[in-house]
């Protein structure tokens, strides 16, 4: 038995922007459809643009005039038409981090503060890419694997755009997180067994039905959206960019879209040239992408994961090698942070600029502290944290550290009391 | 006939054995290597595997009892 491989001819692109999916392996070139493996080395796709093209359009003005939202980068965004899954997501606040900075002993720090997202995590930037060029396909479902933080991206968006949603996720998943994508209504599937086994069934039923899964079939659509996670910050220093960024890293998807950001601006003419120091931030307890750069290996190890930072819970990450590529590209670095750093990274934020991150966000604080205090970022250094979801999507992991209420009588006197007692513990 | 992508991640002990050869023979399995990074001790190898559905199942999971890492091709998770 043989298998013959044809090359495909050359496909049509989308407009005169996009030329189509290309292979990052062999280079082949695909029609911006819904694929995301190369037919020929089964090597990943992703979306090629003419960048030529894309200068002749886009402009700071151009940008500016834009809504207050991701689409205002819309003419490096892999969409054709005009009429997008607005959700609003995109373009929030970078902050000015004077305390966490002060904290810290840095004195440029900003932090990209994506917790404000419609589903409170940026997700909502892939989905909204993903869901708008979906329906661009003719797809009516829309559907995804998740471990919830994506369900509930996924089950909105599918709501705004008037499709059907078909959201797979592990029996075992937080109730609070069924609740969250539920509330849109989608057919939610819980599998019995673990993420992994969630996973392979969608890969399945994707095979089969003629749905648009956001990380499967449409991922090279999917994860251009975190491209604007860099778009926005350049955008918001003024067009310039920083010298260094902290990310956190699960699958490594968004790491190397948040530089492929950097390095398209710079291409389009919308900054001047440079390098951002692309640093990943991962839990010690699910690092297989820090592991292999402490070996100094370009490969990878499977790990299991075992860590409260659910969200970046990745043990297999698709794109770890093309995370410790980039960190040798741009003089980066990759480190990991305990569960307790994440804690105290989550009250650390939240204390000092009054942001209540989930535990990806304590991560990416722990490890920000960390190199500071190895002198691997400096004071001067013009640095963004990167704070990709909300606390209140972890609640559990932080409920155990925080202050209980003072519980009084509903007296004056028991109030002035309590109140006492407490300023004396505190110290202030 | 089946035909699945997988990804064989080999650990150390397993990179000087035939595994994909010995997988053939034993099932009757068409094996179509398409990447491939190995070392010393270390490797993956990307492949089609190609049979009655029986068989491509059977020998994928002769693979994981011999310690092959075997997931499917593309569905890596994004998260």
């Amino acid at each position: 038995m043989t298998t013959t491989i044809q090359a495909p001819a050359t496909p049509p692109g989308v407009g005169d922007r996009i030329r189509g999916l290309q292979c990052r392996e062999c280079g082949q070139l695909y029609a911006a459809e819904a694929r995301h493996v190369c037919e020929l080395c089964f090597g990943p796709l992703e979306v090629a643009y003419d960048y030529a093209a894309v200068a002749s359009s886009m402009t700071r003005e151009t940008v500016a005039r834009g809504p207050q939202t991701l689409w205002r980068y819309r003419d490096l965004l892999p969409i054709e038409g005009e009429r997008v899954v607005d959700t609003r997501a995109g373009f929030t606040p970078l902050v000015r981090a004077h305390n966490l900075g002060r904290a810290l002993g840095l004195r440029n720090l900003w932090v990209k503060n994506d917790t404000v997202n419609p589903t409170f995590s940026f997700k909502d930037r892939p989905v909204s890419i993903a869901s708008t060029r979906a329906r661009e396909l003719g797809f009516e479902v829309l559907a995804c694997a998740s471990t919830g933080n994506l369900a509930g991206s996924v089950a909105a968006h599918a709501a705004k755009a008037g499709m059907r949603a078909c959201i797979f996720i592990p029996s075992d998943l937080e109730p609070a997180k069924i609740v969250g994508a539920s509330i849109y209504e989608p057919t939610i599937v819980a599998v019995d067994g673990n993420y992994d086994d969630v996973n392979r069934l969608s890969s399945e039923v994707a095979d089969l039905y003629p749905w648009a899964f956001v990380n499967i079939n449409l991922r090279p659509y999917y994860s251009e959206g975190s491209k604007t996670l860099a778009f926005e910050v350049a955008e918001q220093l003024g067009w310039r960019l920083p010298d260094a960024v902290v990310v956190p890293v699960a699958s490594a998807s968004m790491f190397t879209k948040v530089h492929k950001g950097f390095s398209e601006l710079q291409q389009v003419g919308m900054v001047d040239s440079g390098t951002v120091r692309m640093i990943g931030a991962q839990a010690e307890g699910c690092s297989p992408v820090v592991q292999a750069a402490r070996a100094g290996s370009l490969d990878v190890q499977p790990v299991r994961p075992n860590t409260i930072a659910k969200s970046l819970a990745i043990g297999n990450p698709a794109d770890g090698y093309y995370a410790l590529k980039i960190v040798q590209q741009t003089g980066g670095a990759l480190e990991a942070v305990e569960d307790s750093e994440i804690v105290e990274g989550i009250r650390l934020l939240a204390r000092t600029e009054g942001i209540f991150a989930e535990t990806a966000g304590g991560v990416t604080v722990g490890v920000l502290k960390k190199l500071v205090l190895a002198a691997k970022i400096d004071p001067d250094e013009v640095v963004v944290a990167y704070i990709t979801g909300n606390g209140f999507k972890t609640v559990d992991a932080v409920a155990e550290h925080v202050a209980p209420p003072l519980r009084v009588a509903p007296t004056l006197t028991a109030f002035e009391a309590a109140y006492a007692r407490s300023t004396a513990e505190r110290g202030h | 006939m089946a035909a699945e992508r997988v990804k064989f991640t080999f650990p150390p002990d397993l990179v000087n054995t035939p595994v994909i050869y010995n997988m053939g023979k034993e099932f009757g399995v068409v094996t179509n290597i398409r990447r491939a990074n190995l070392s010393h001790d270390r490797g993956w190898v990307i492949l089609e595997v190609v049979g009655t559905p029986e068989a491509v199942e059977k020998s994928l999971s002769w693979a994981k009892e011999q310690g092959v890492r075997v997931e499917p091709v593309g569905a890596e998770t994004t998260s």
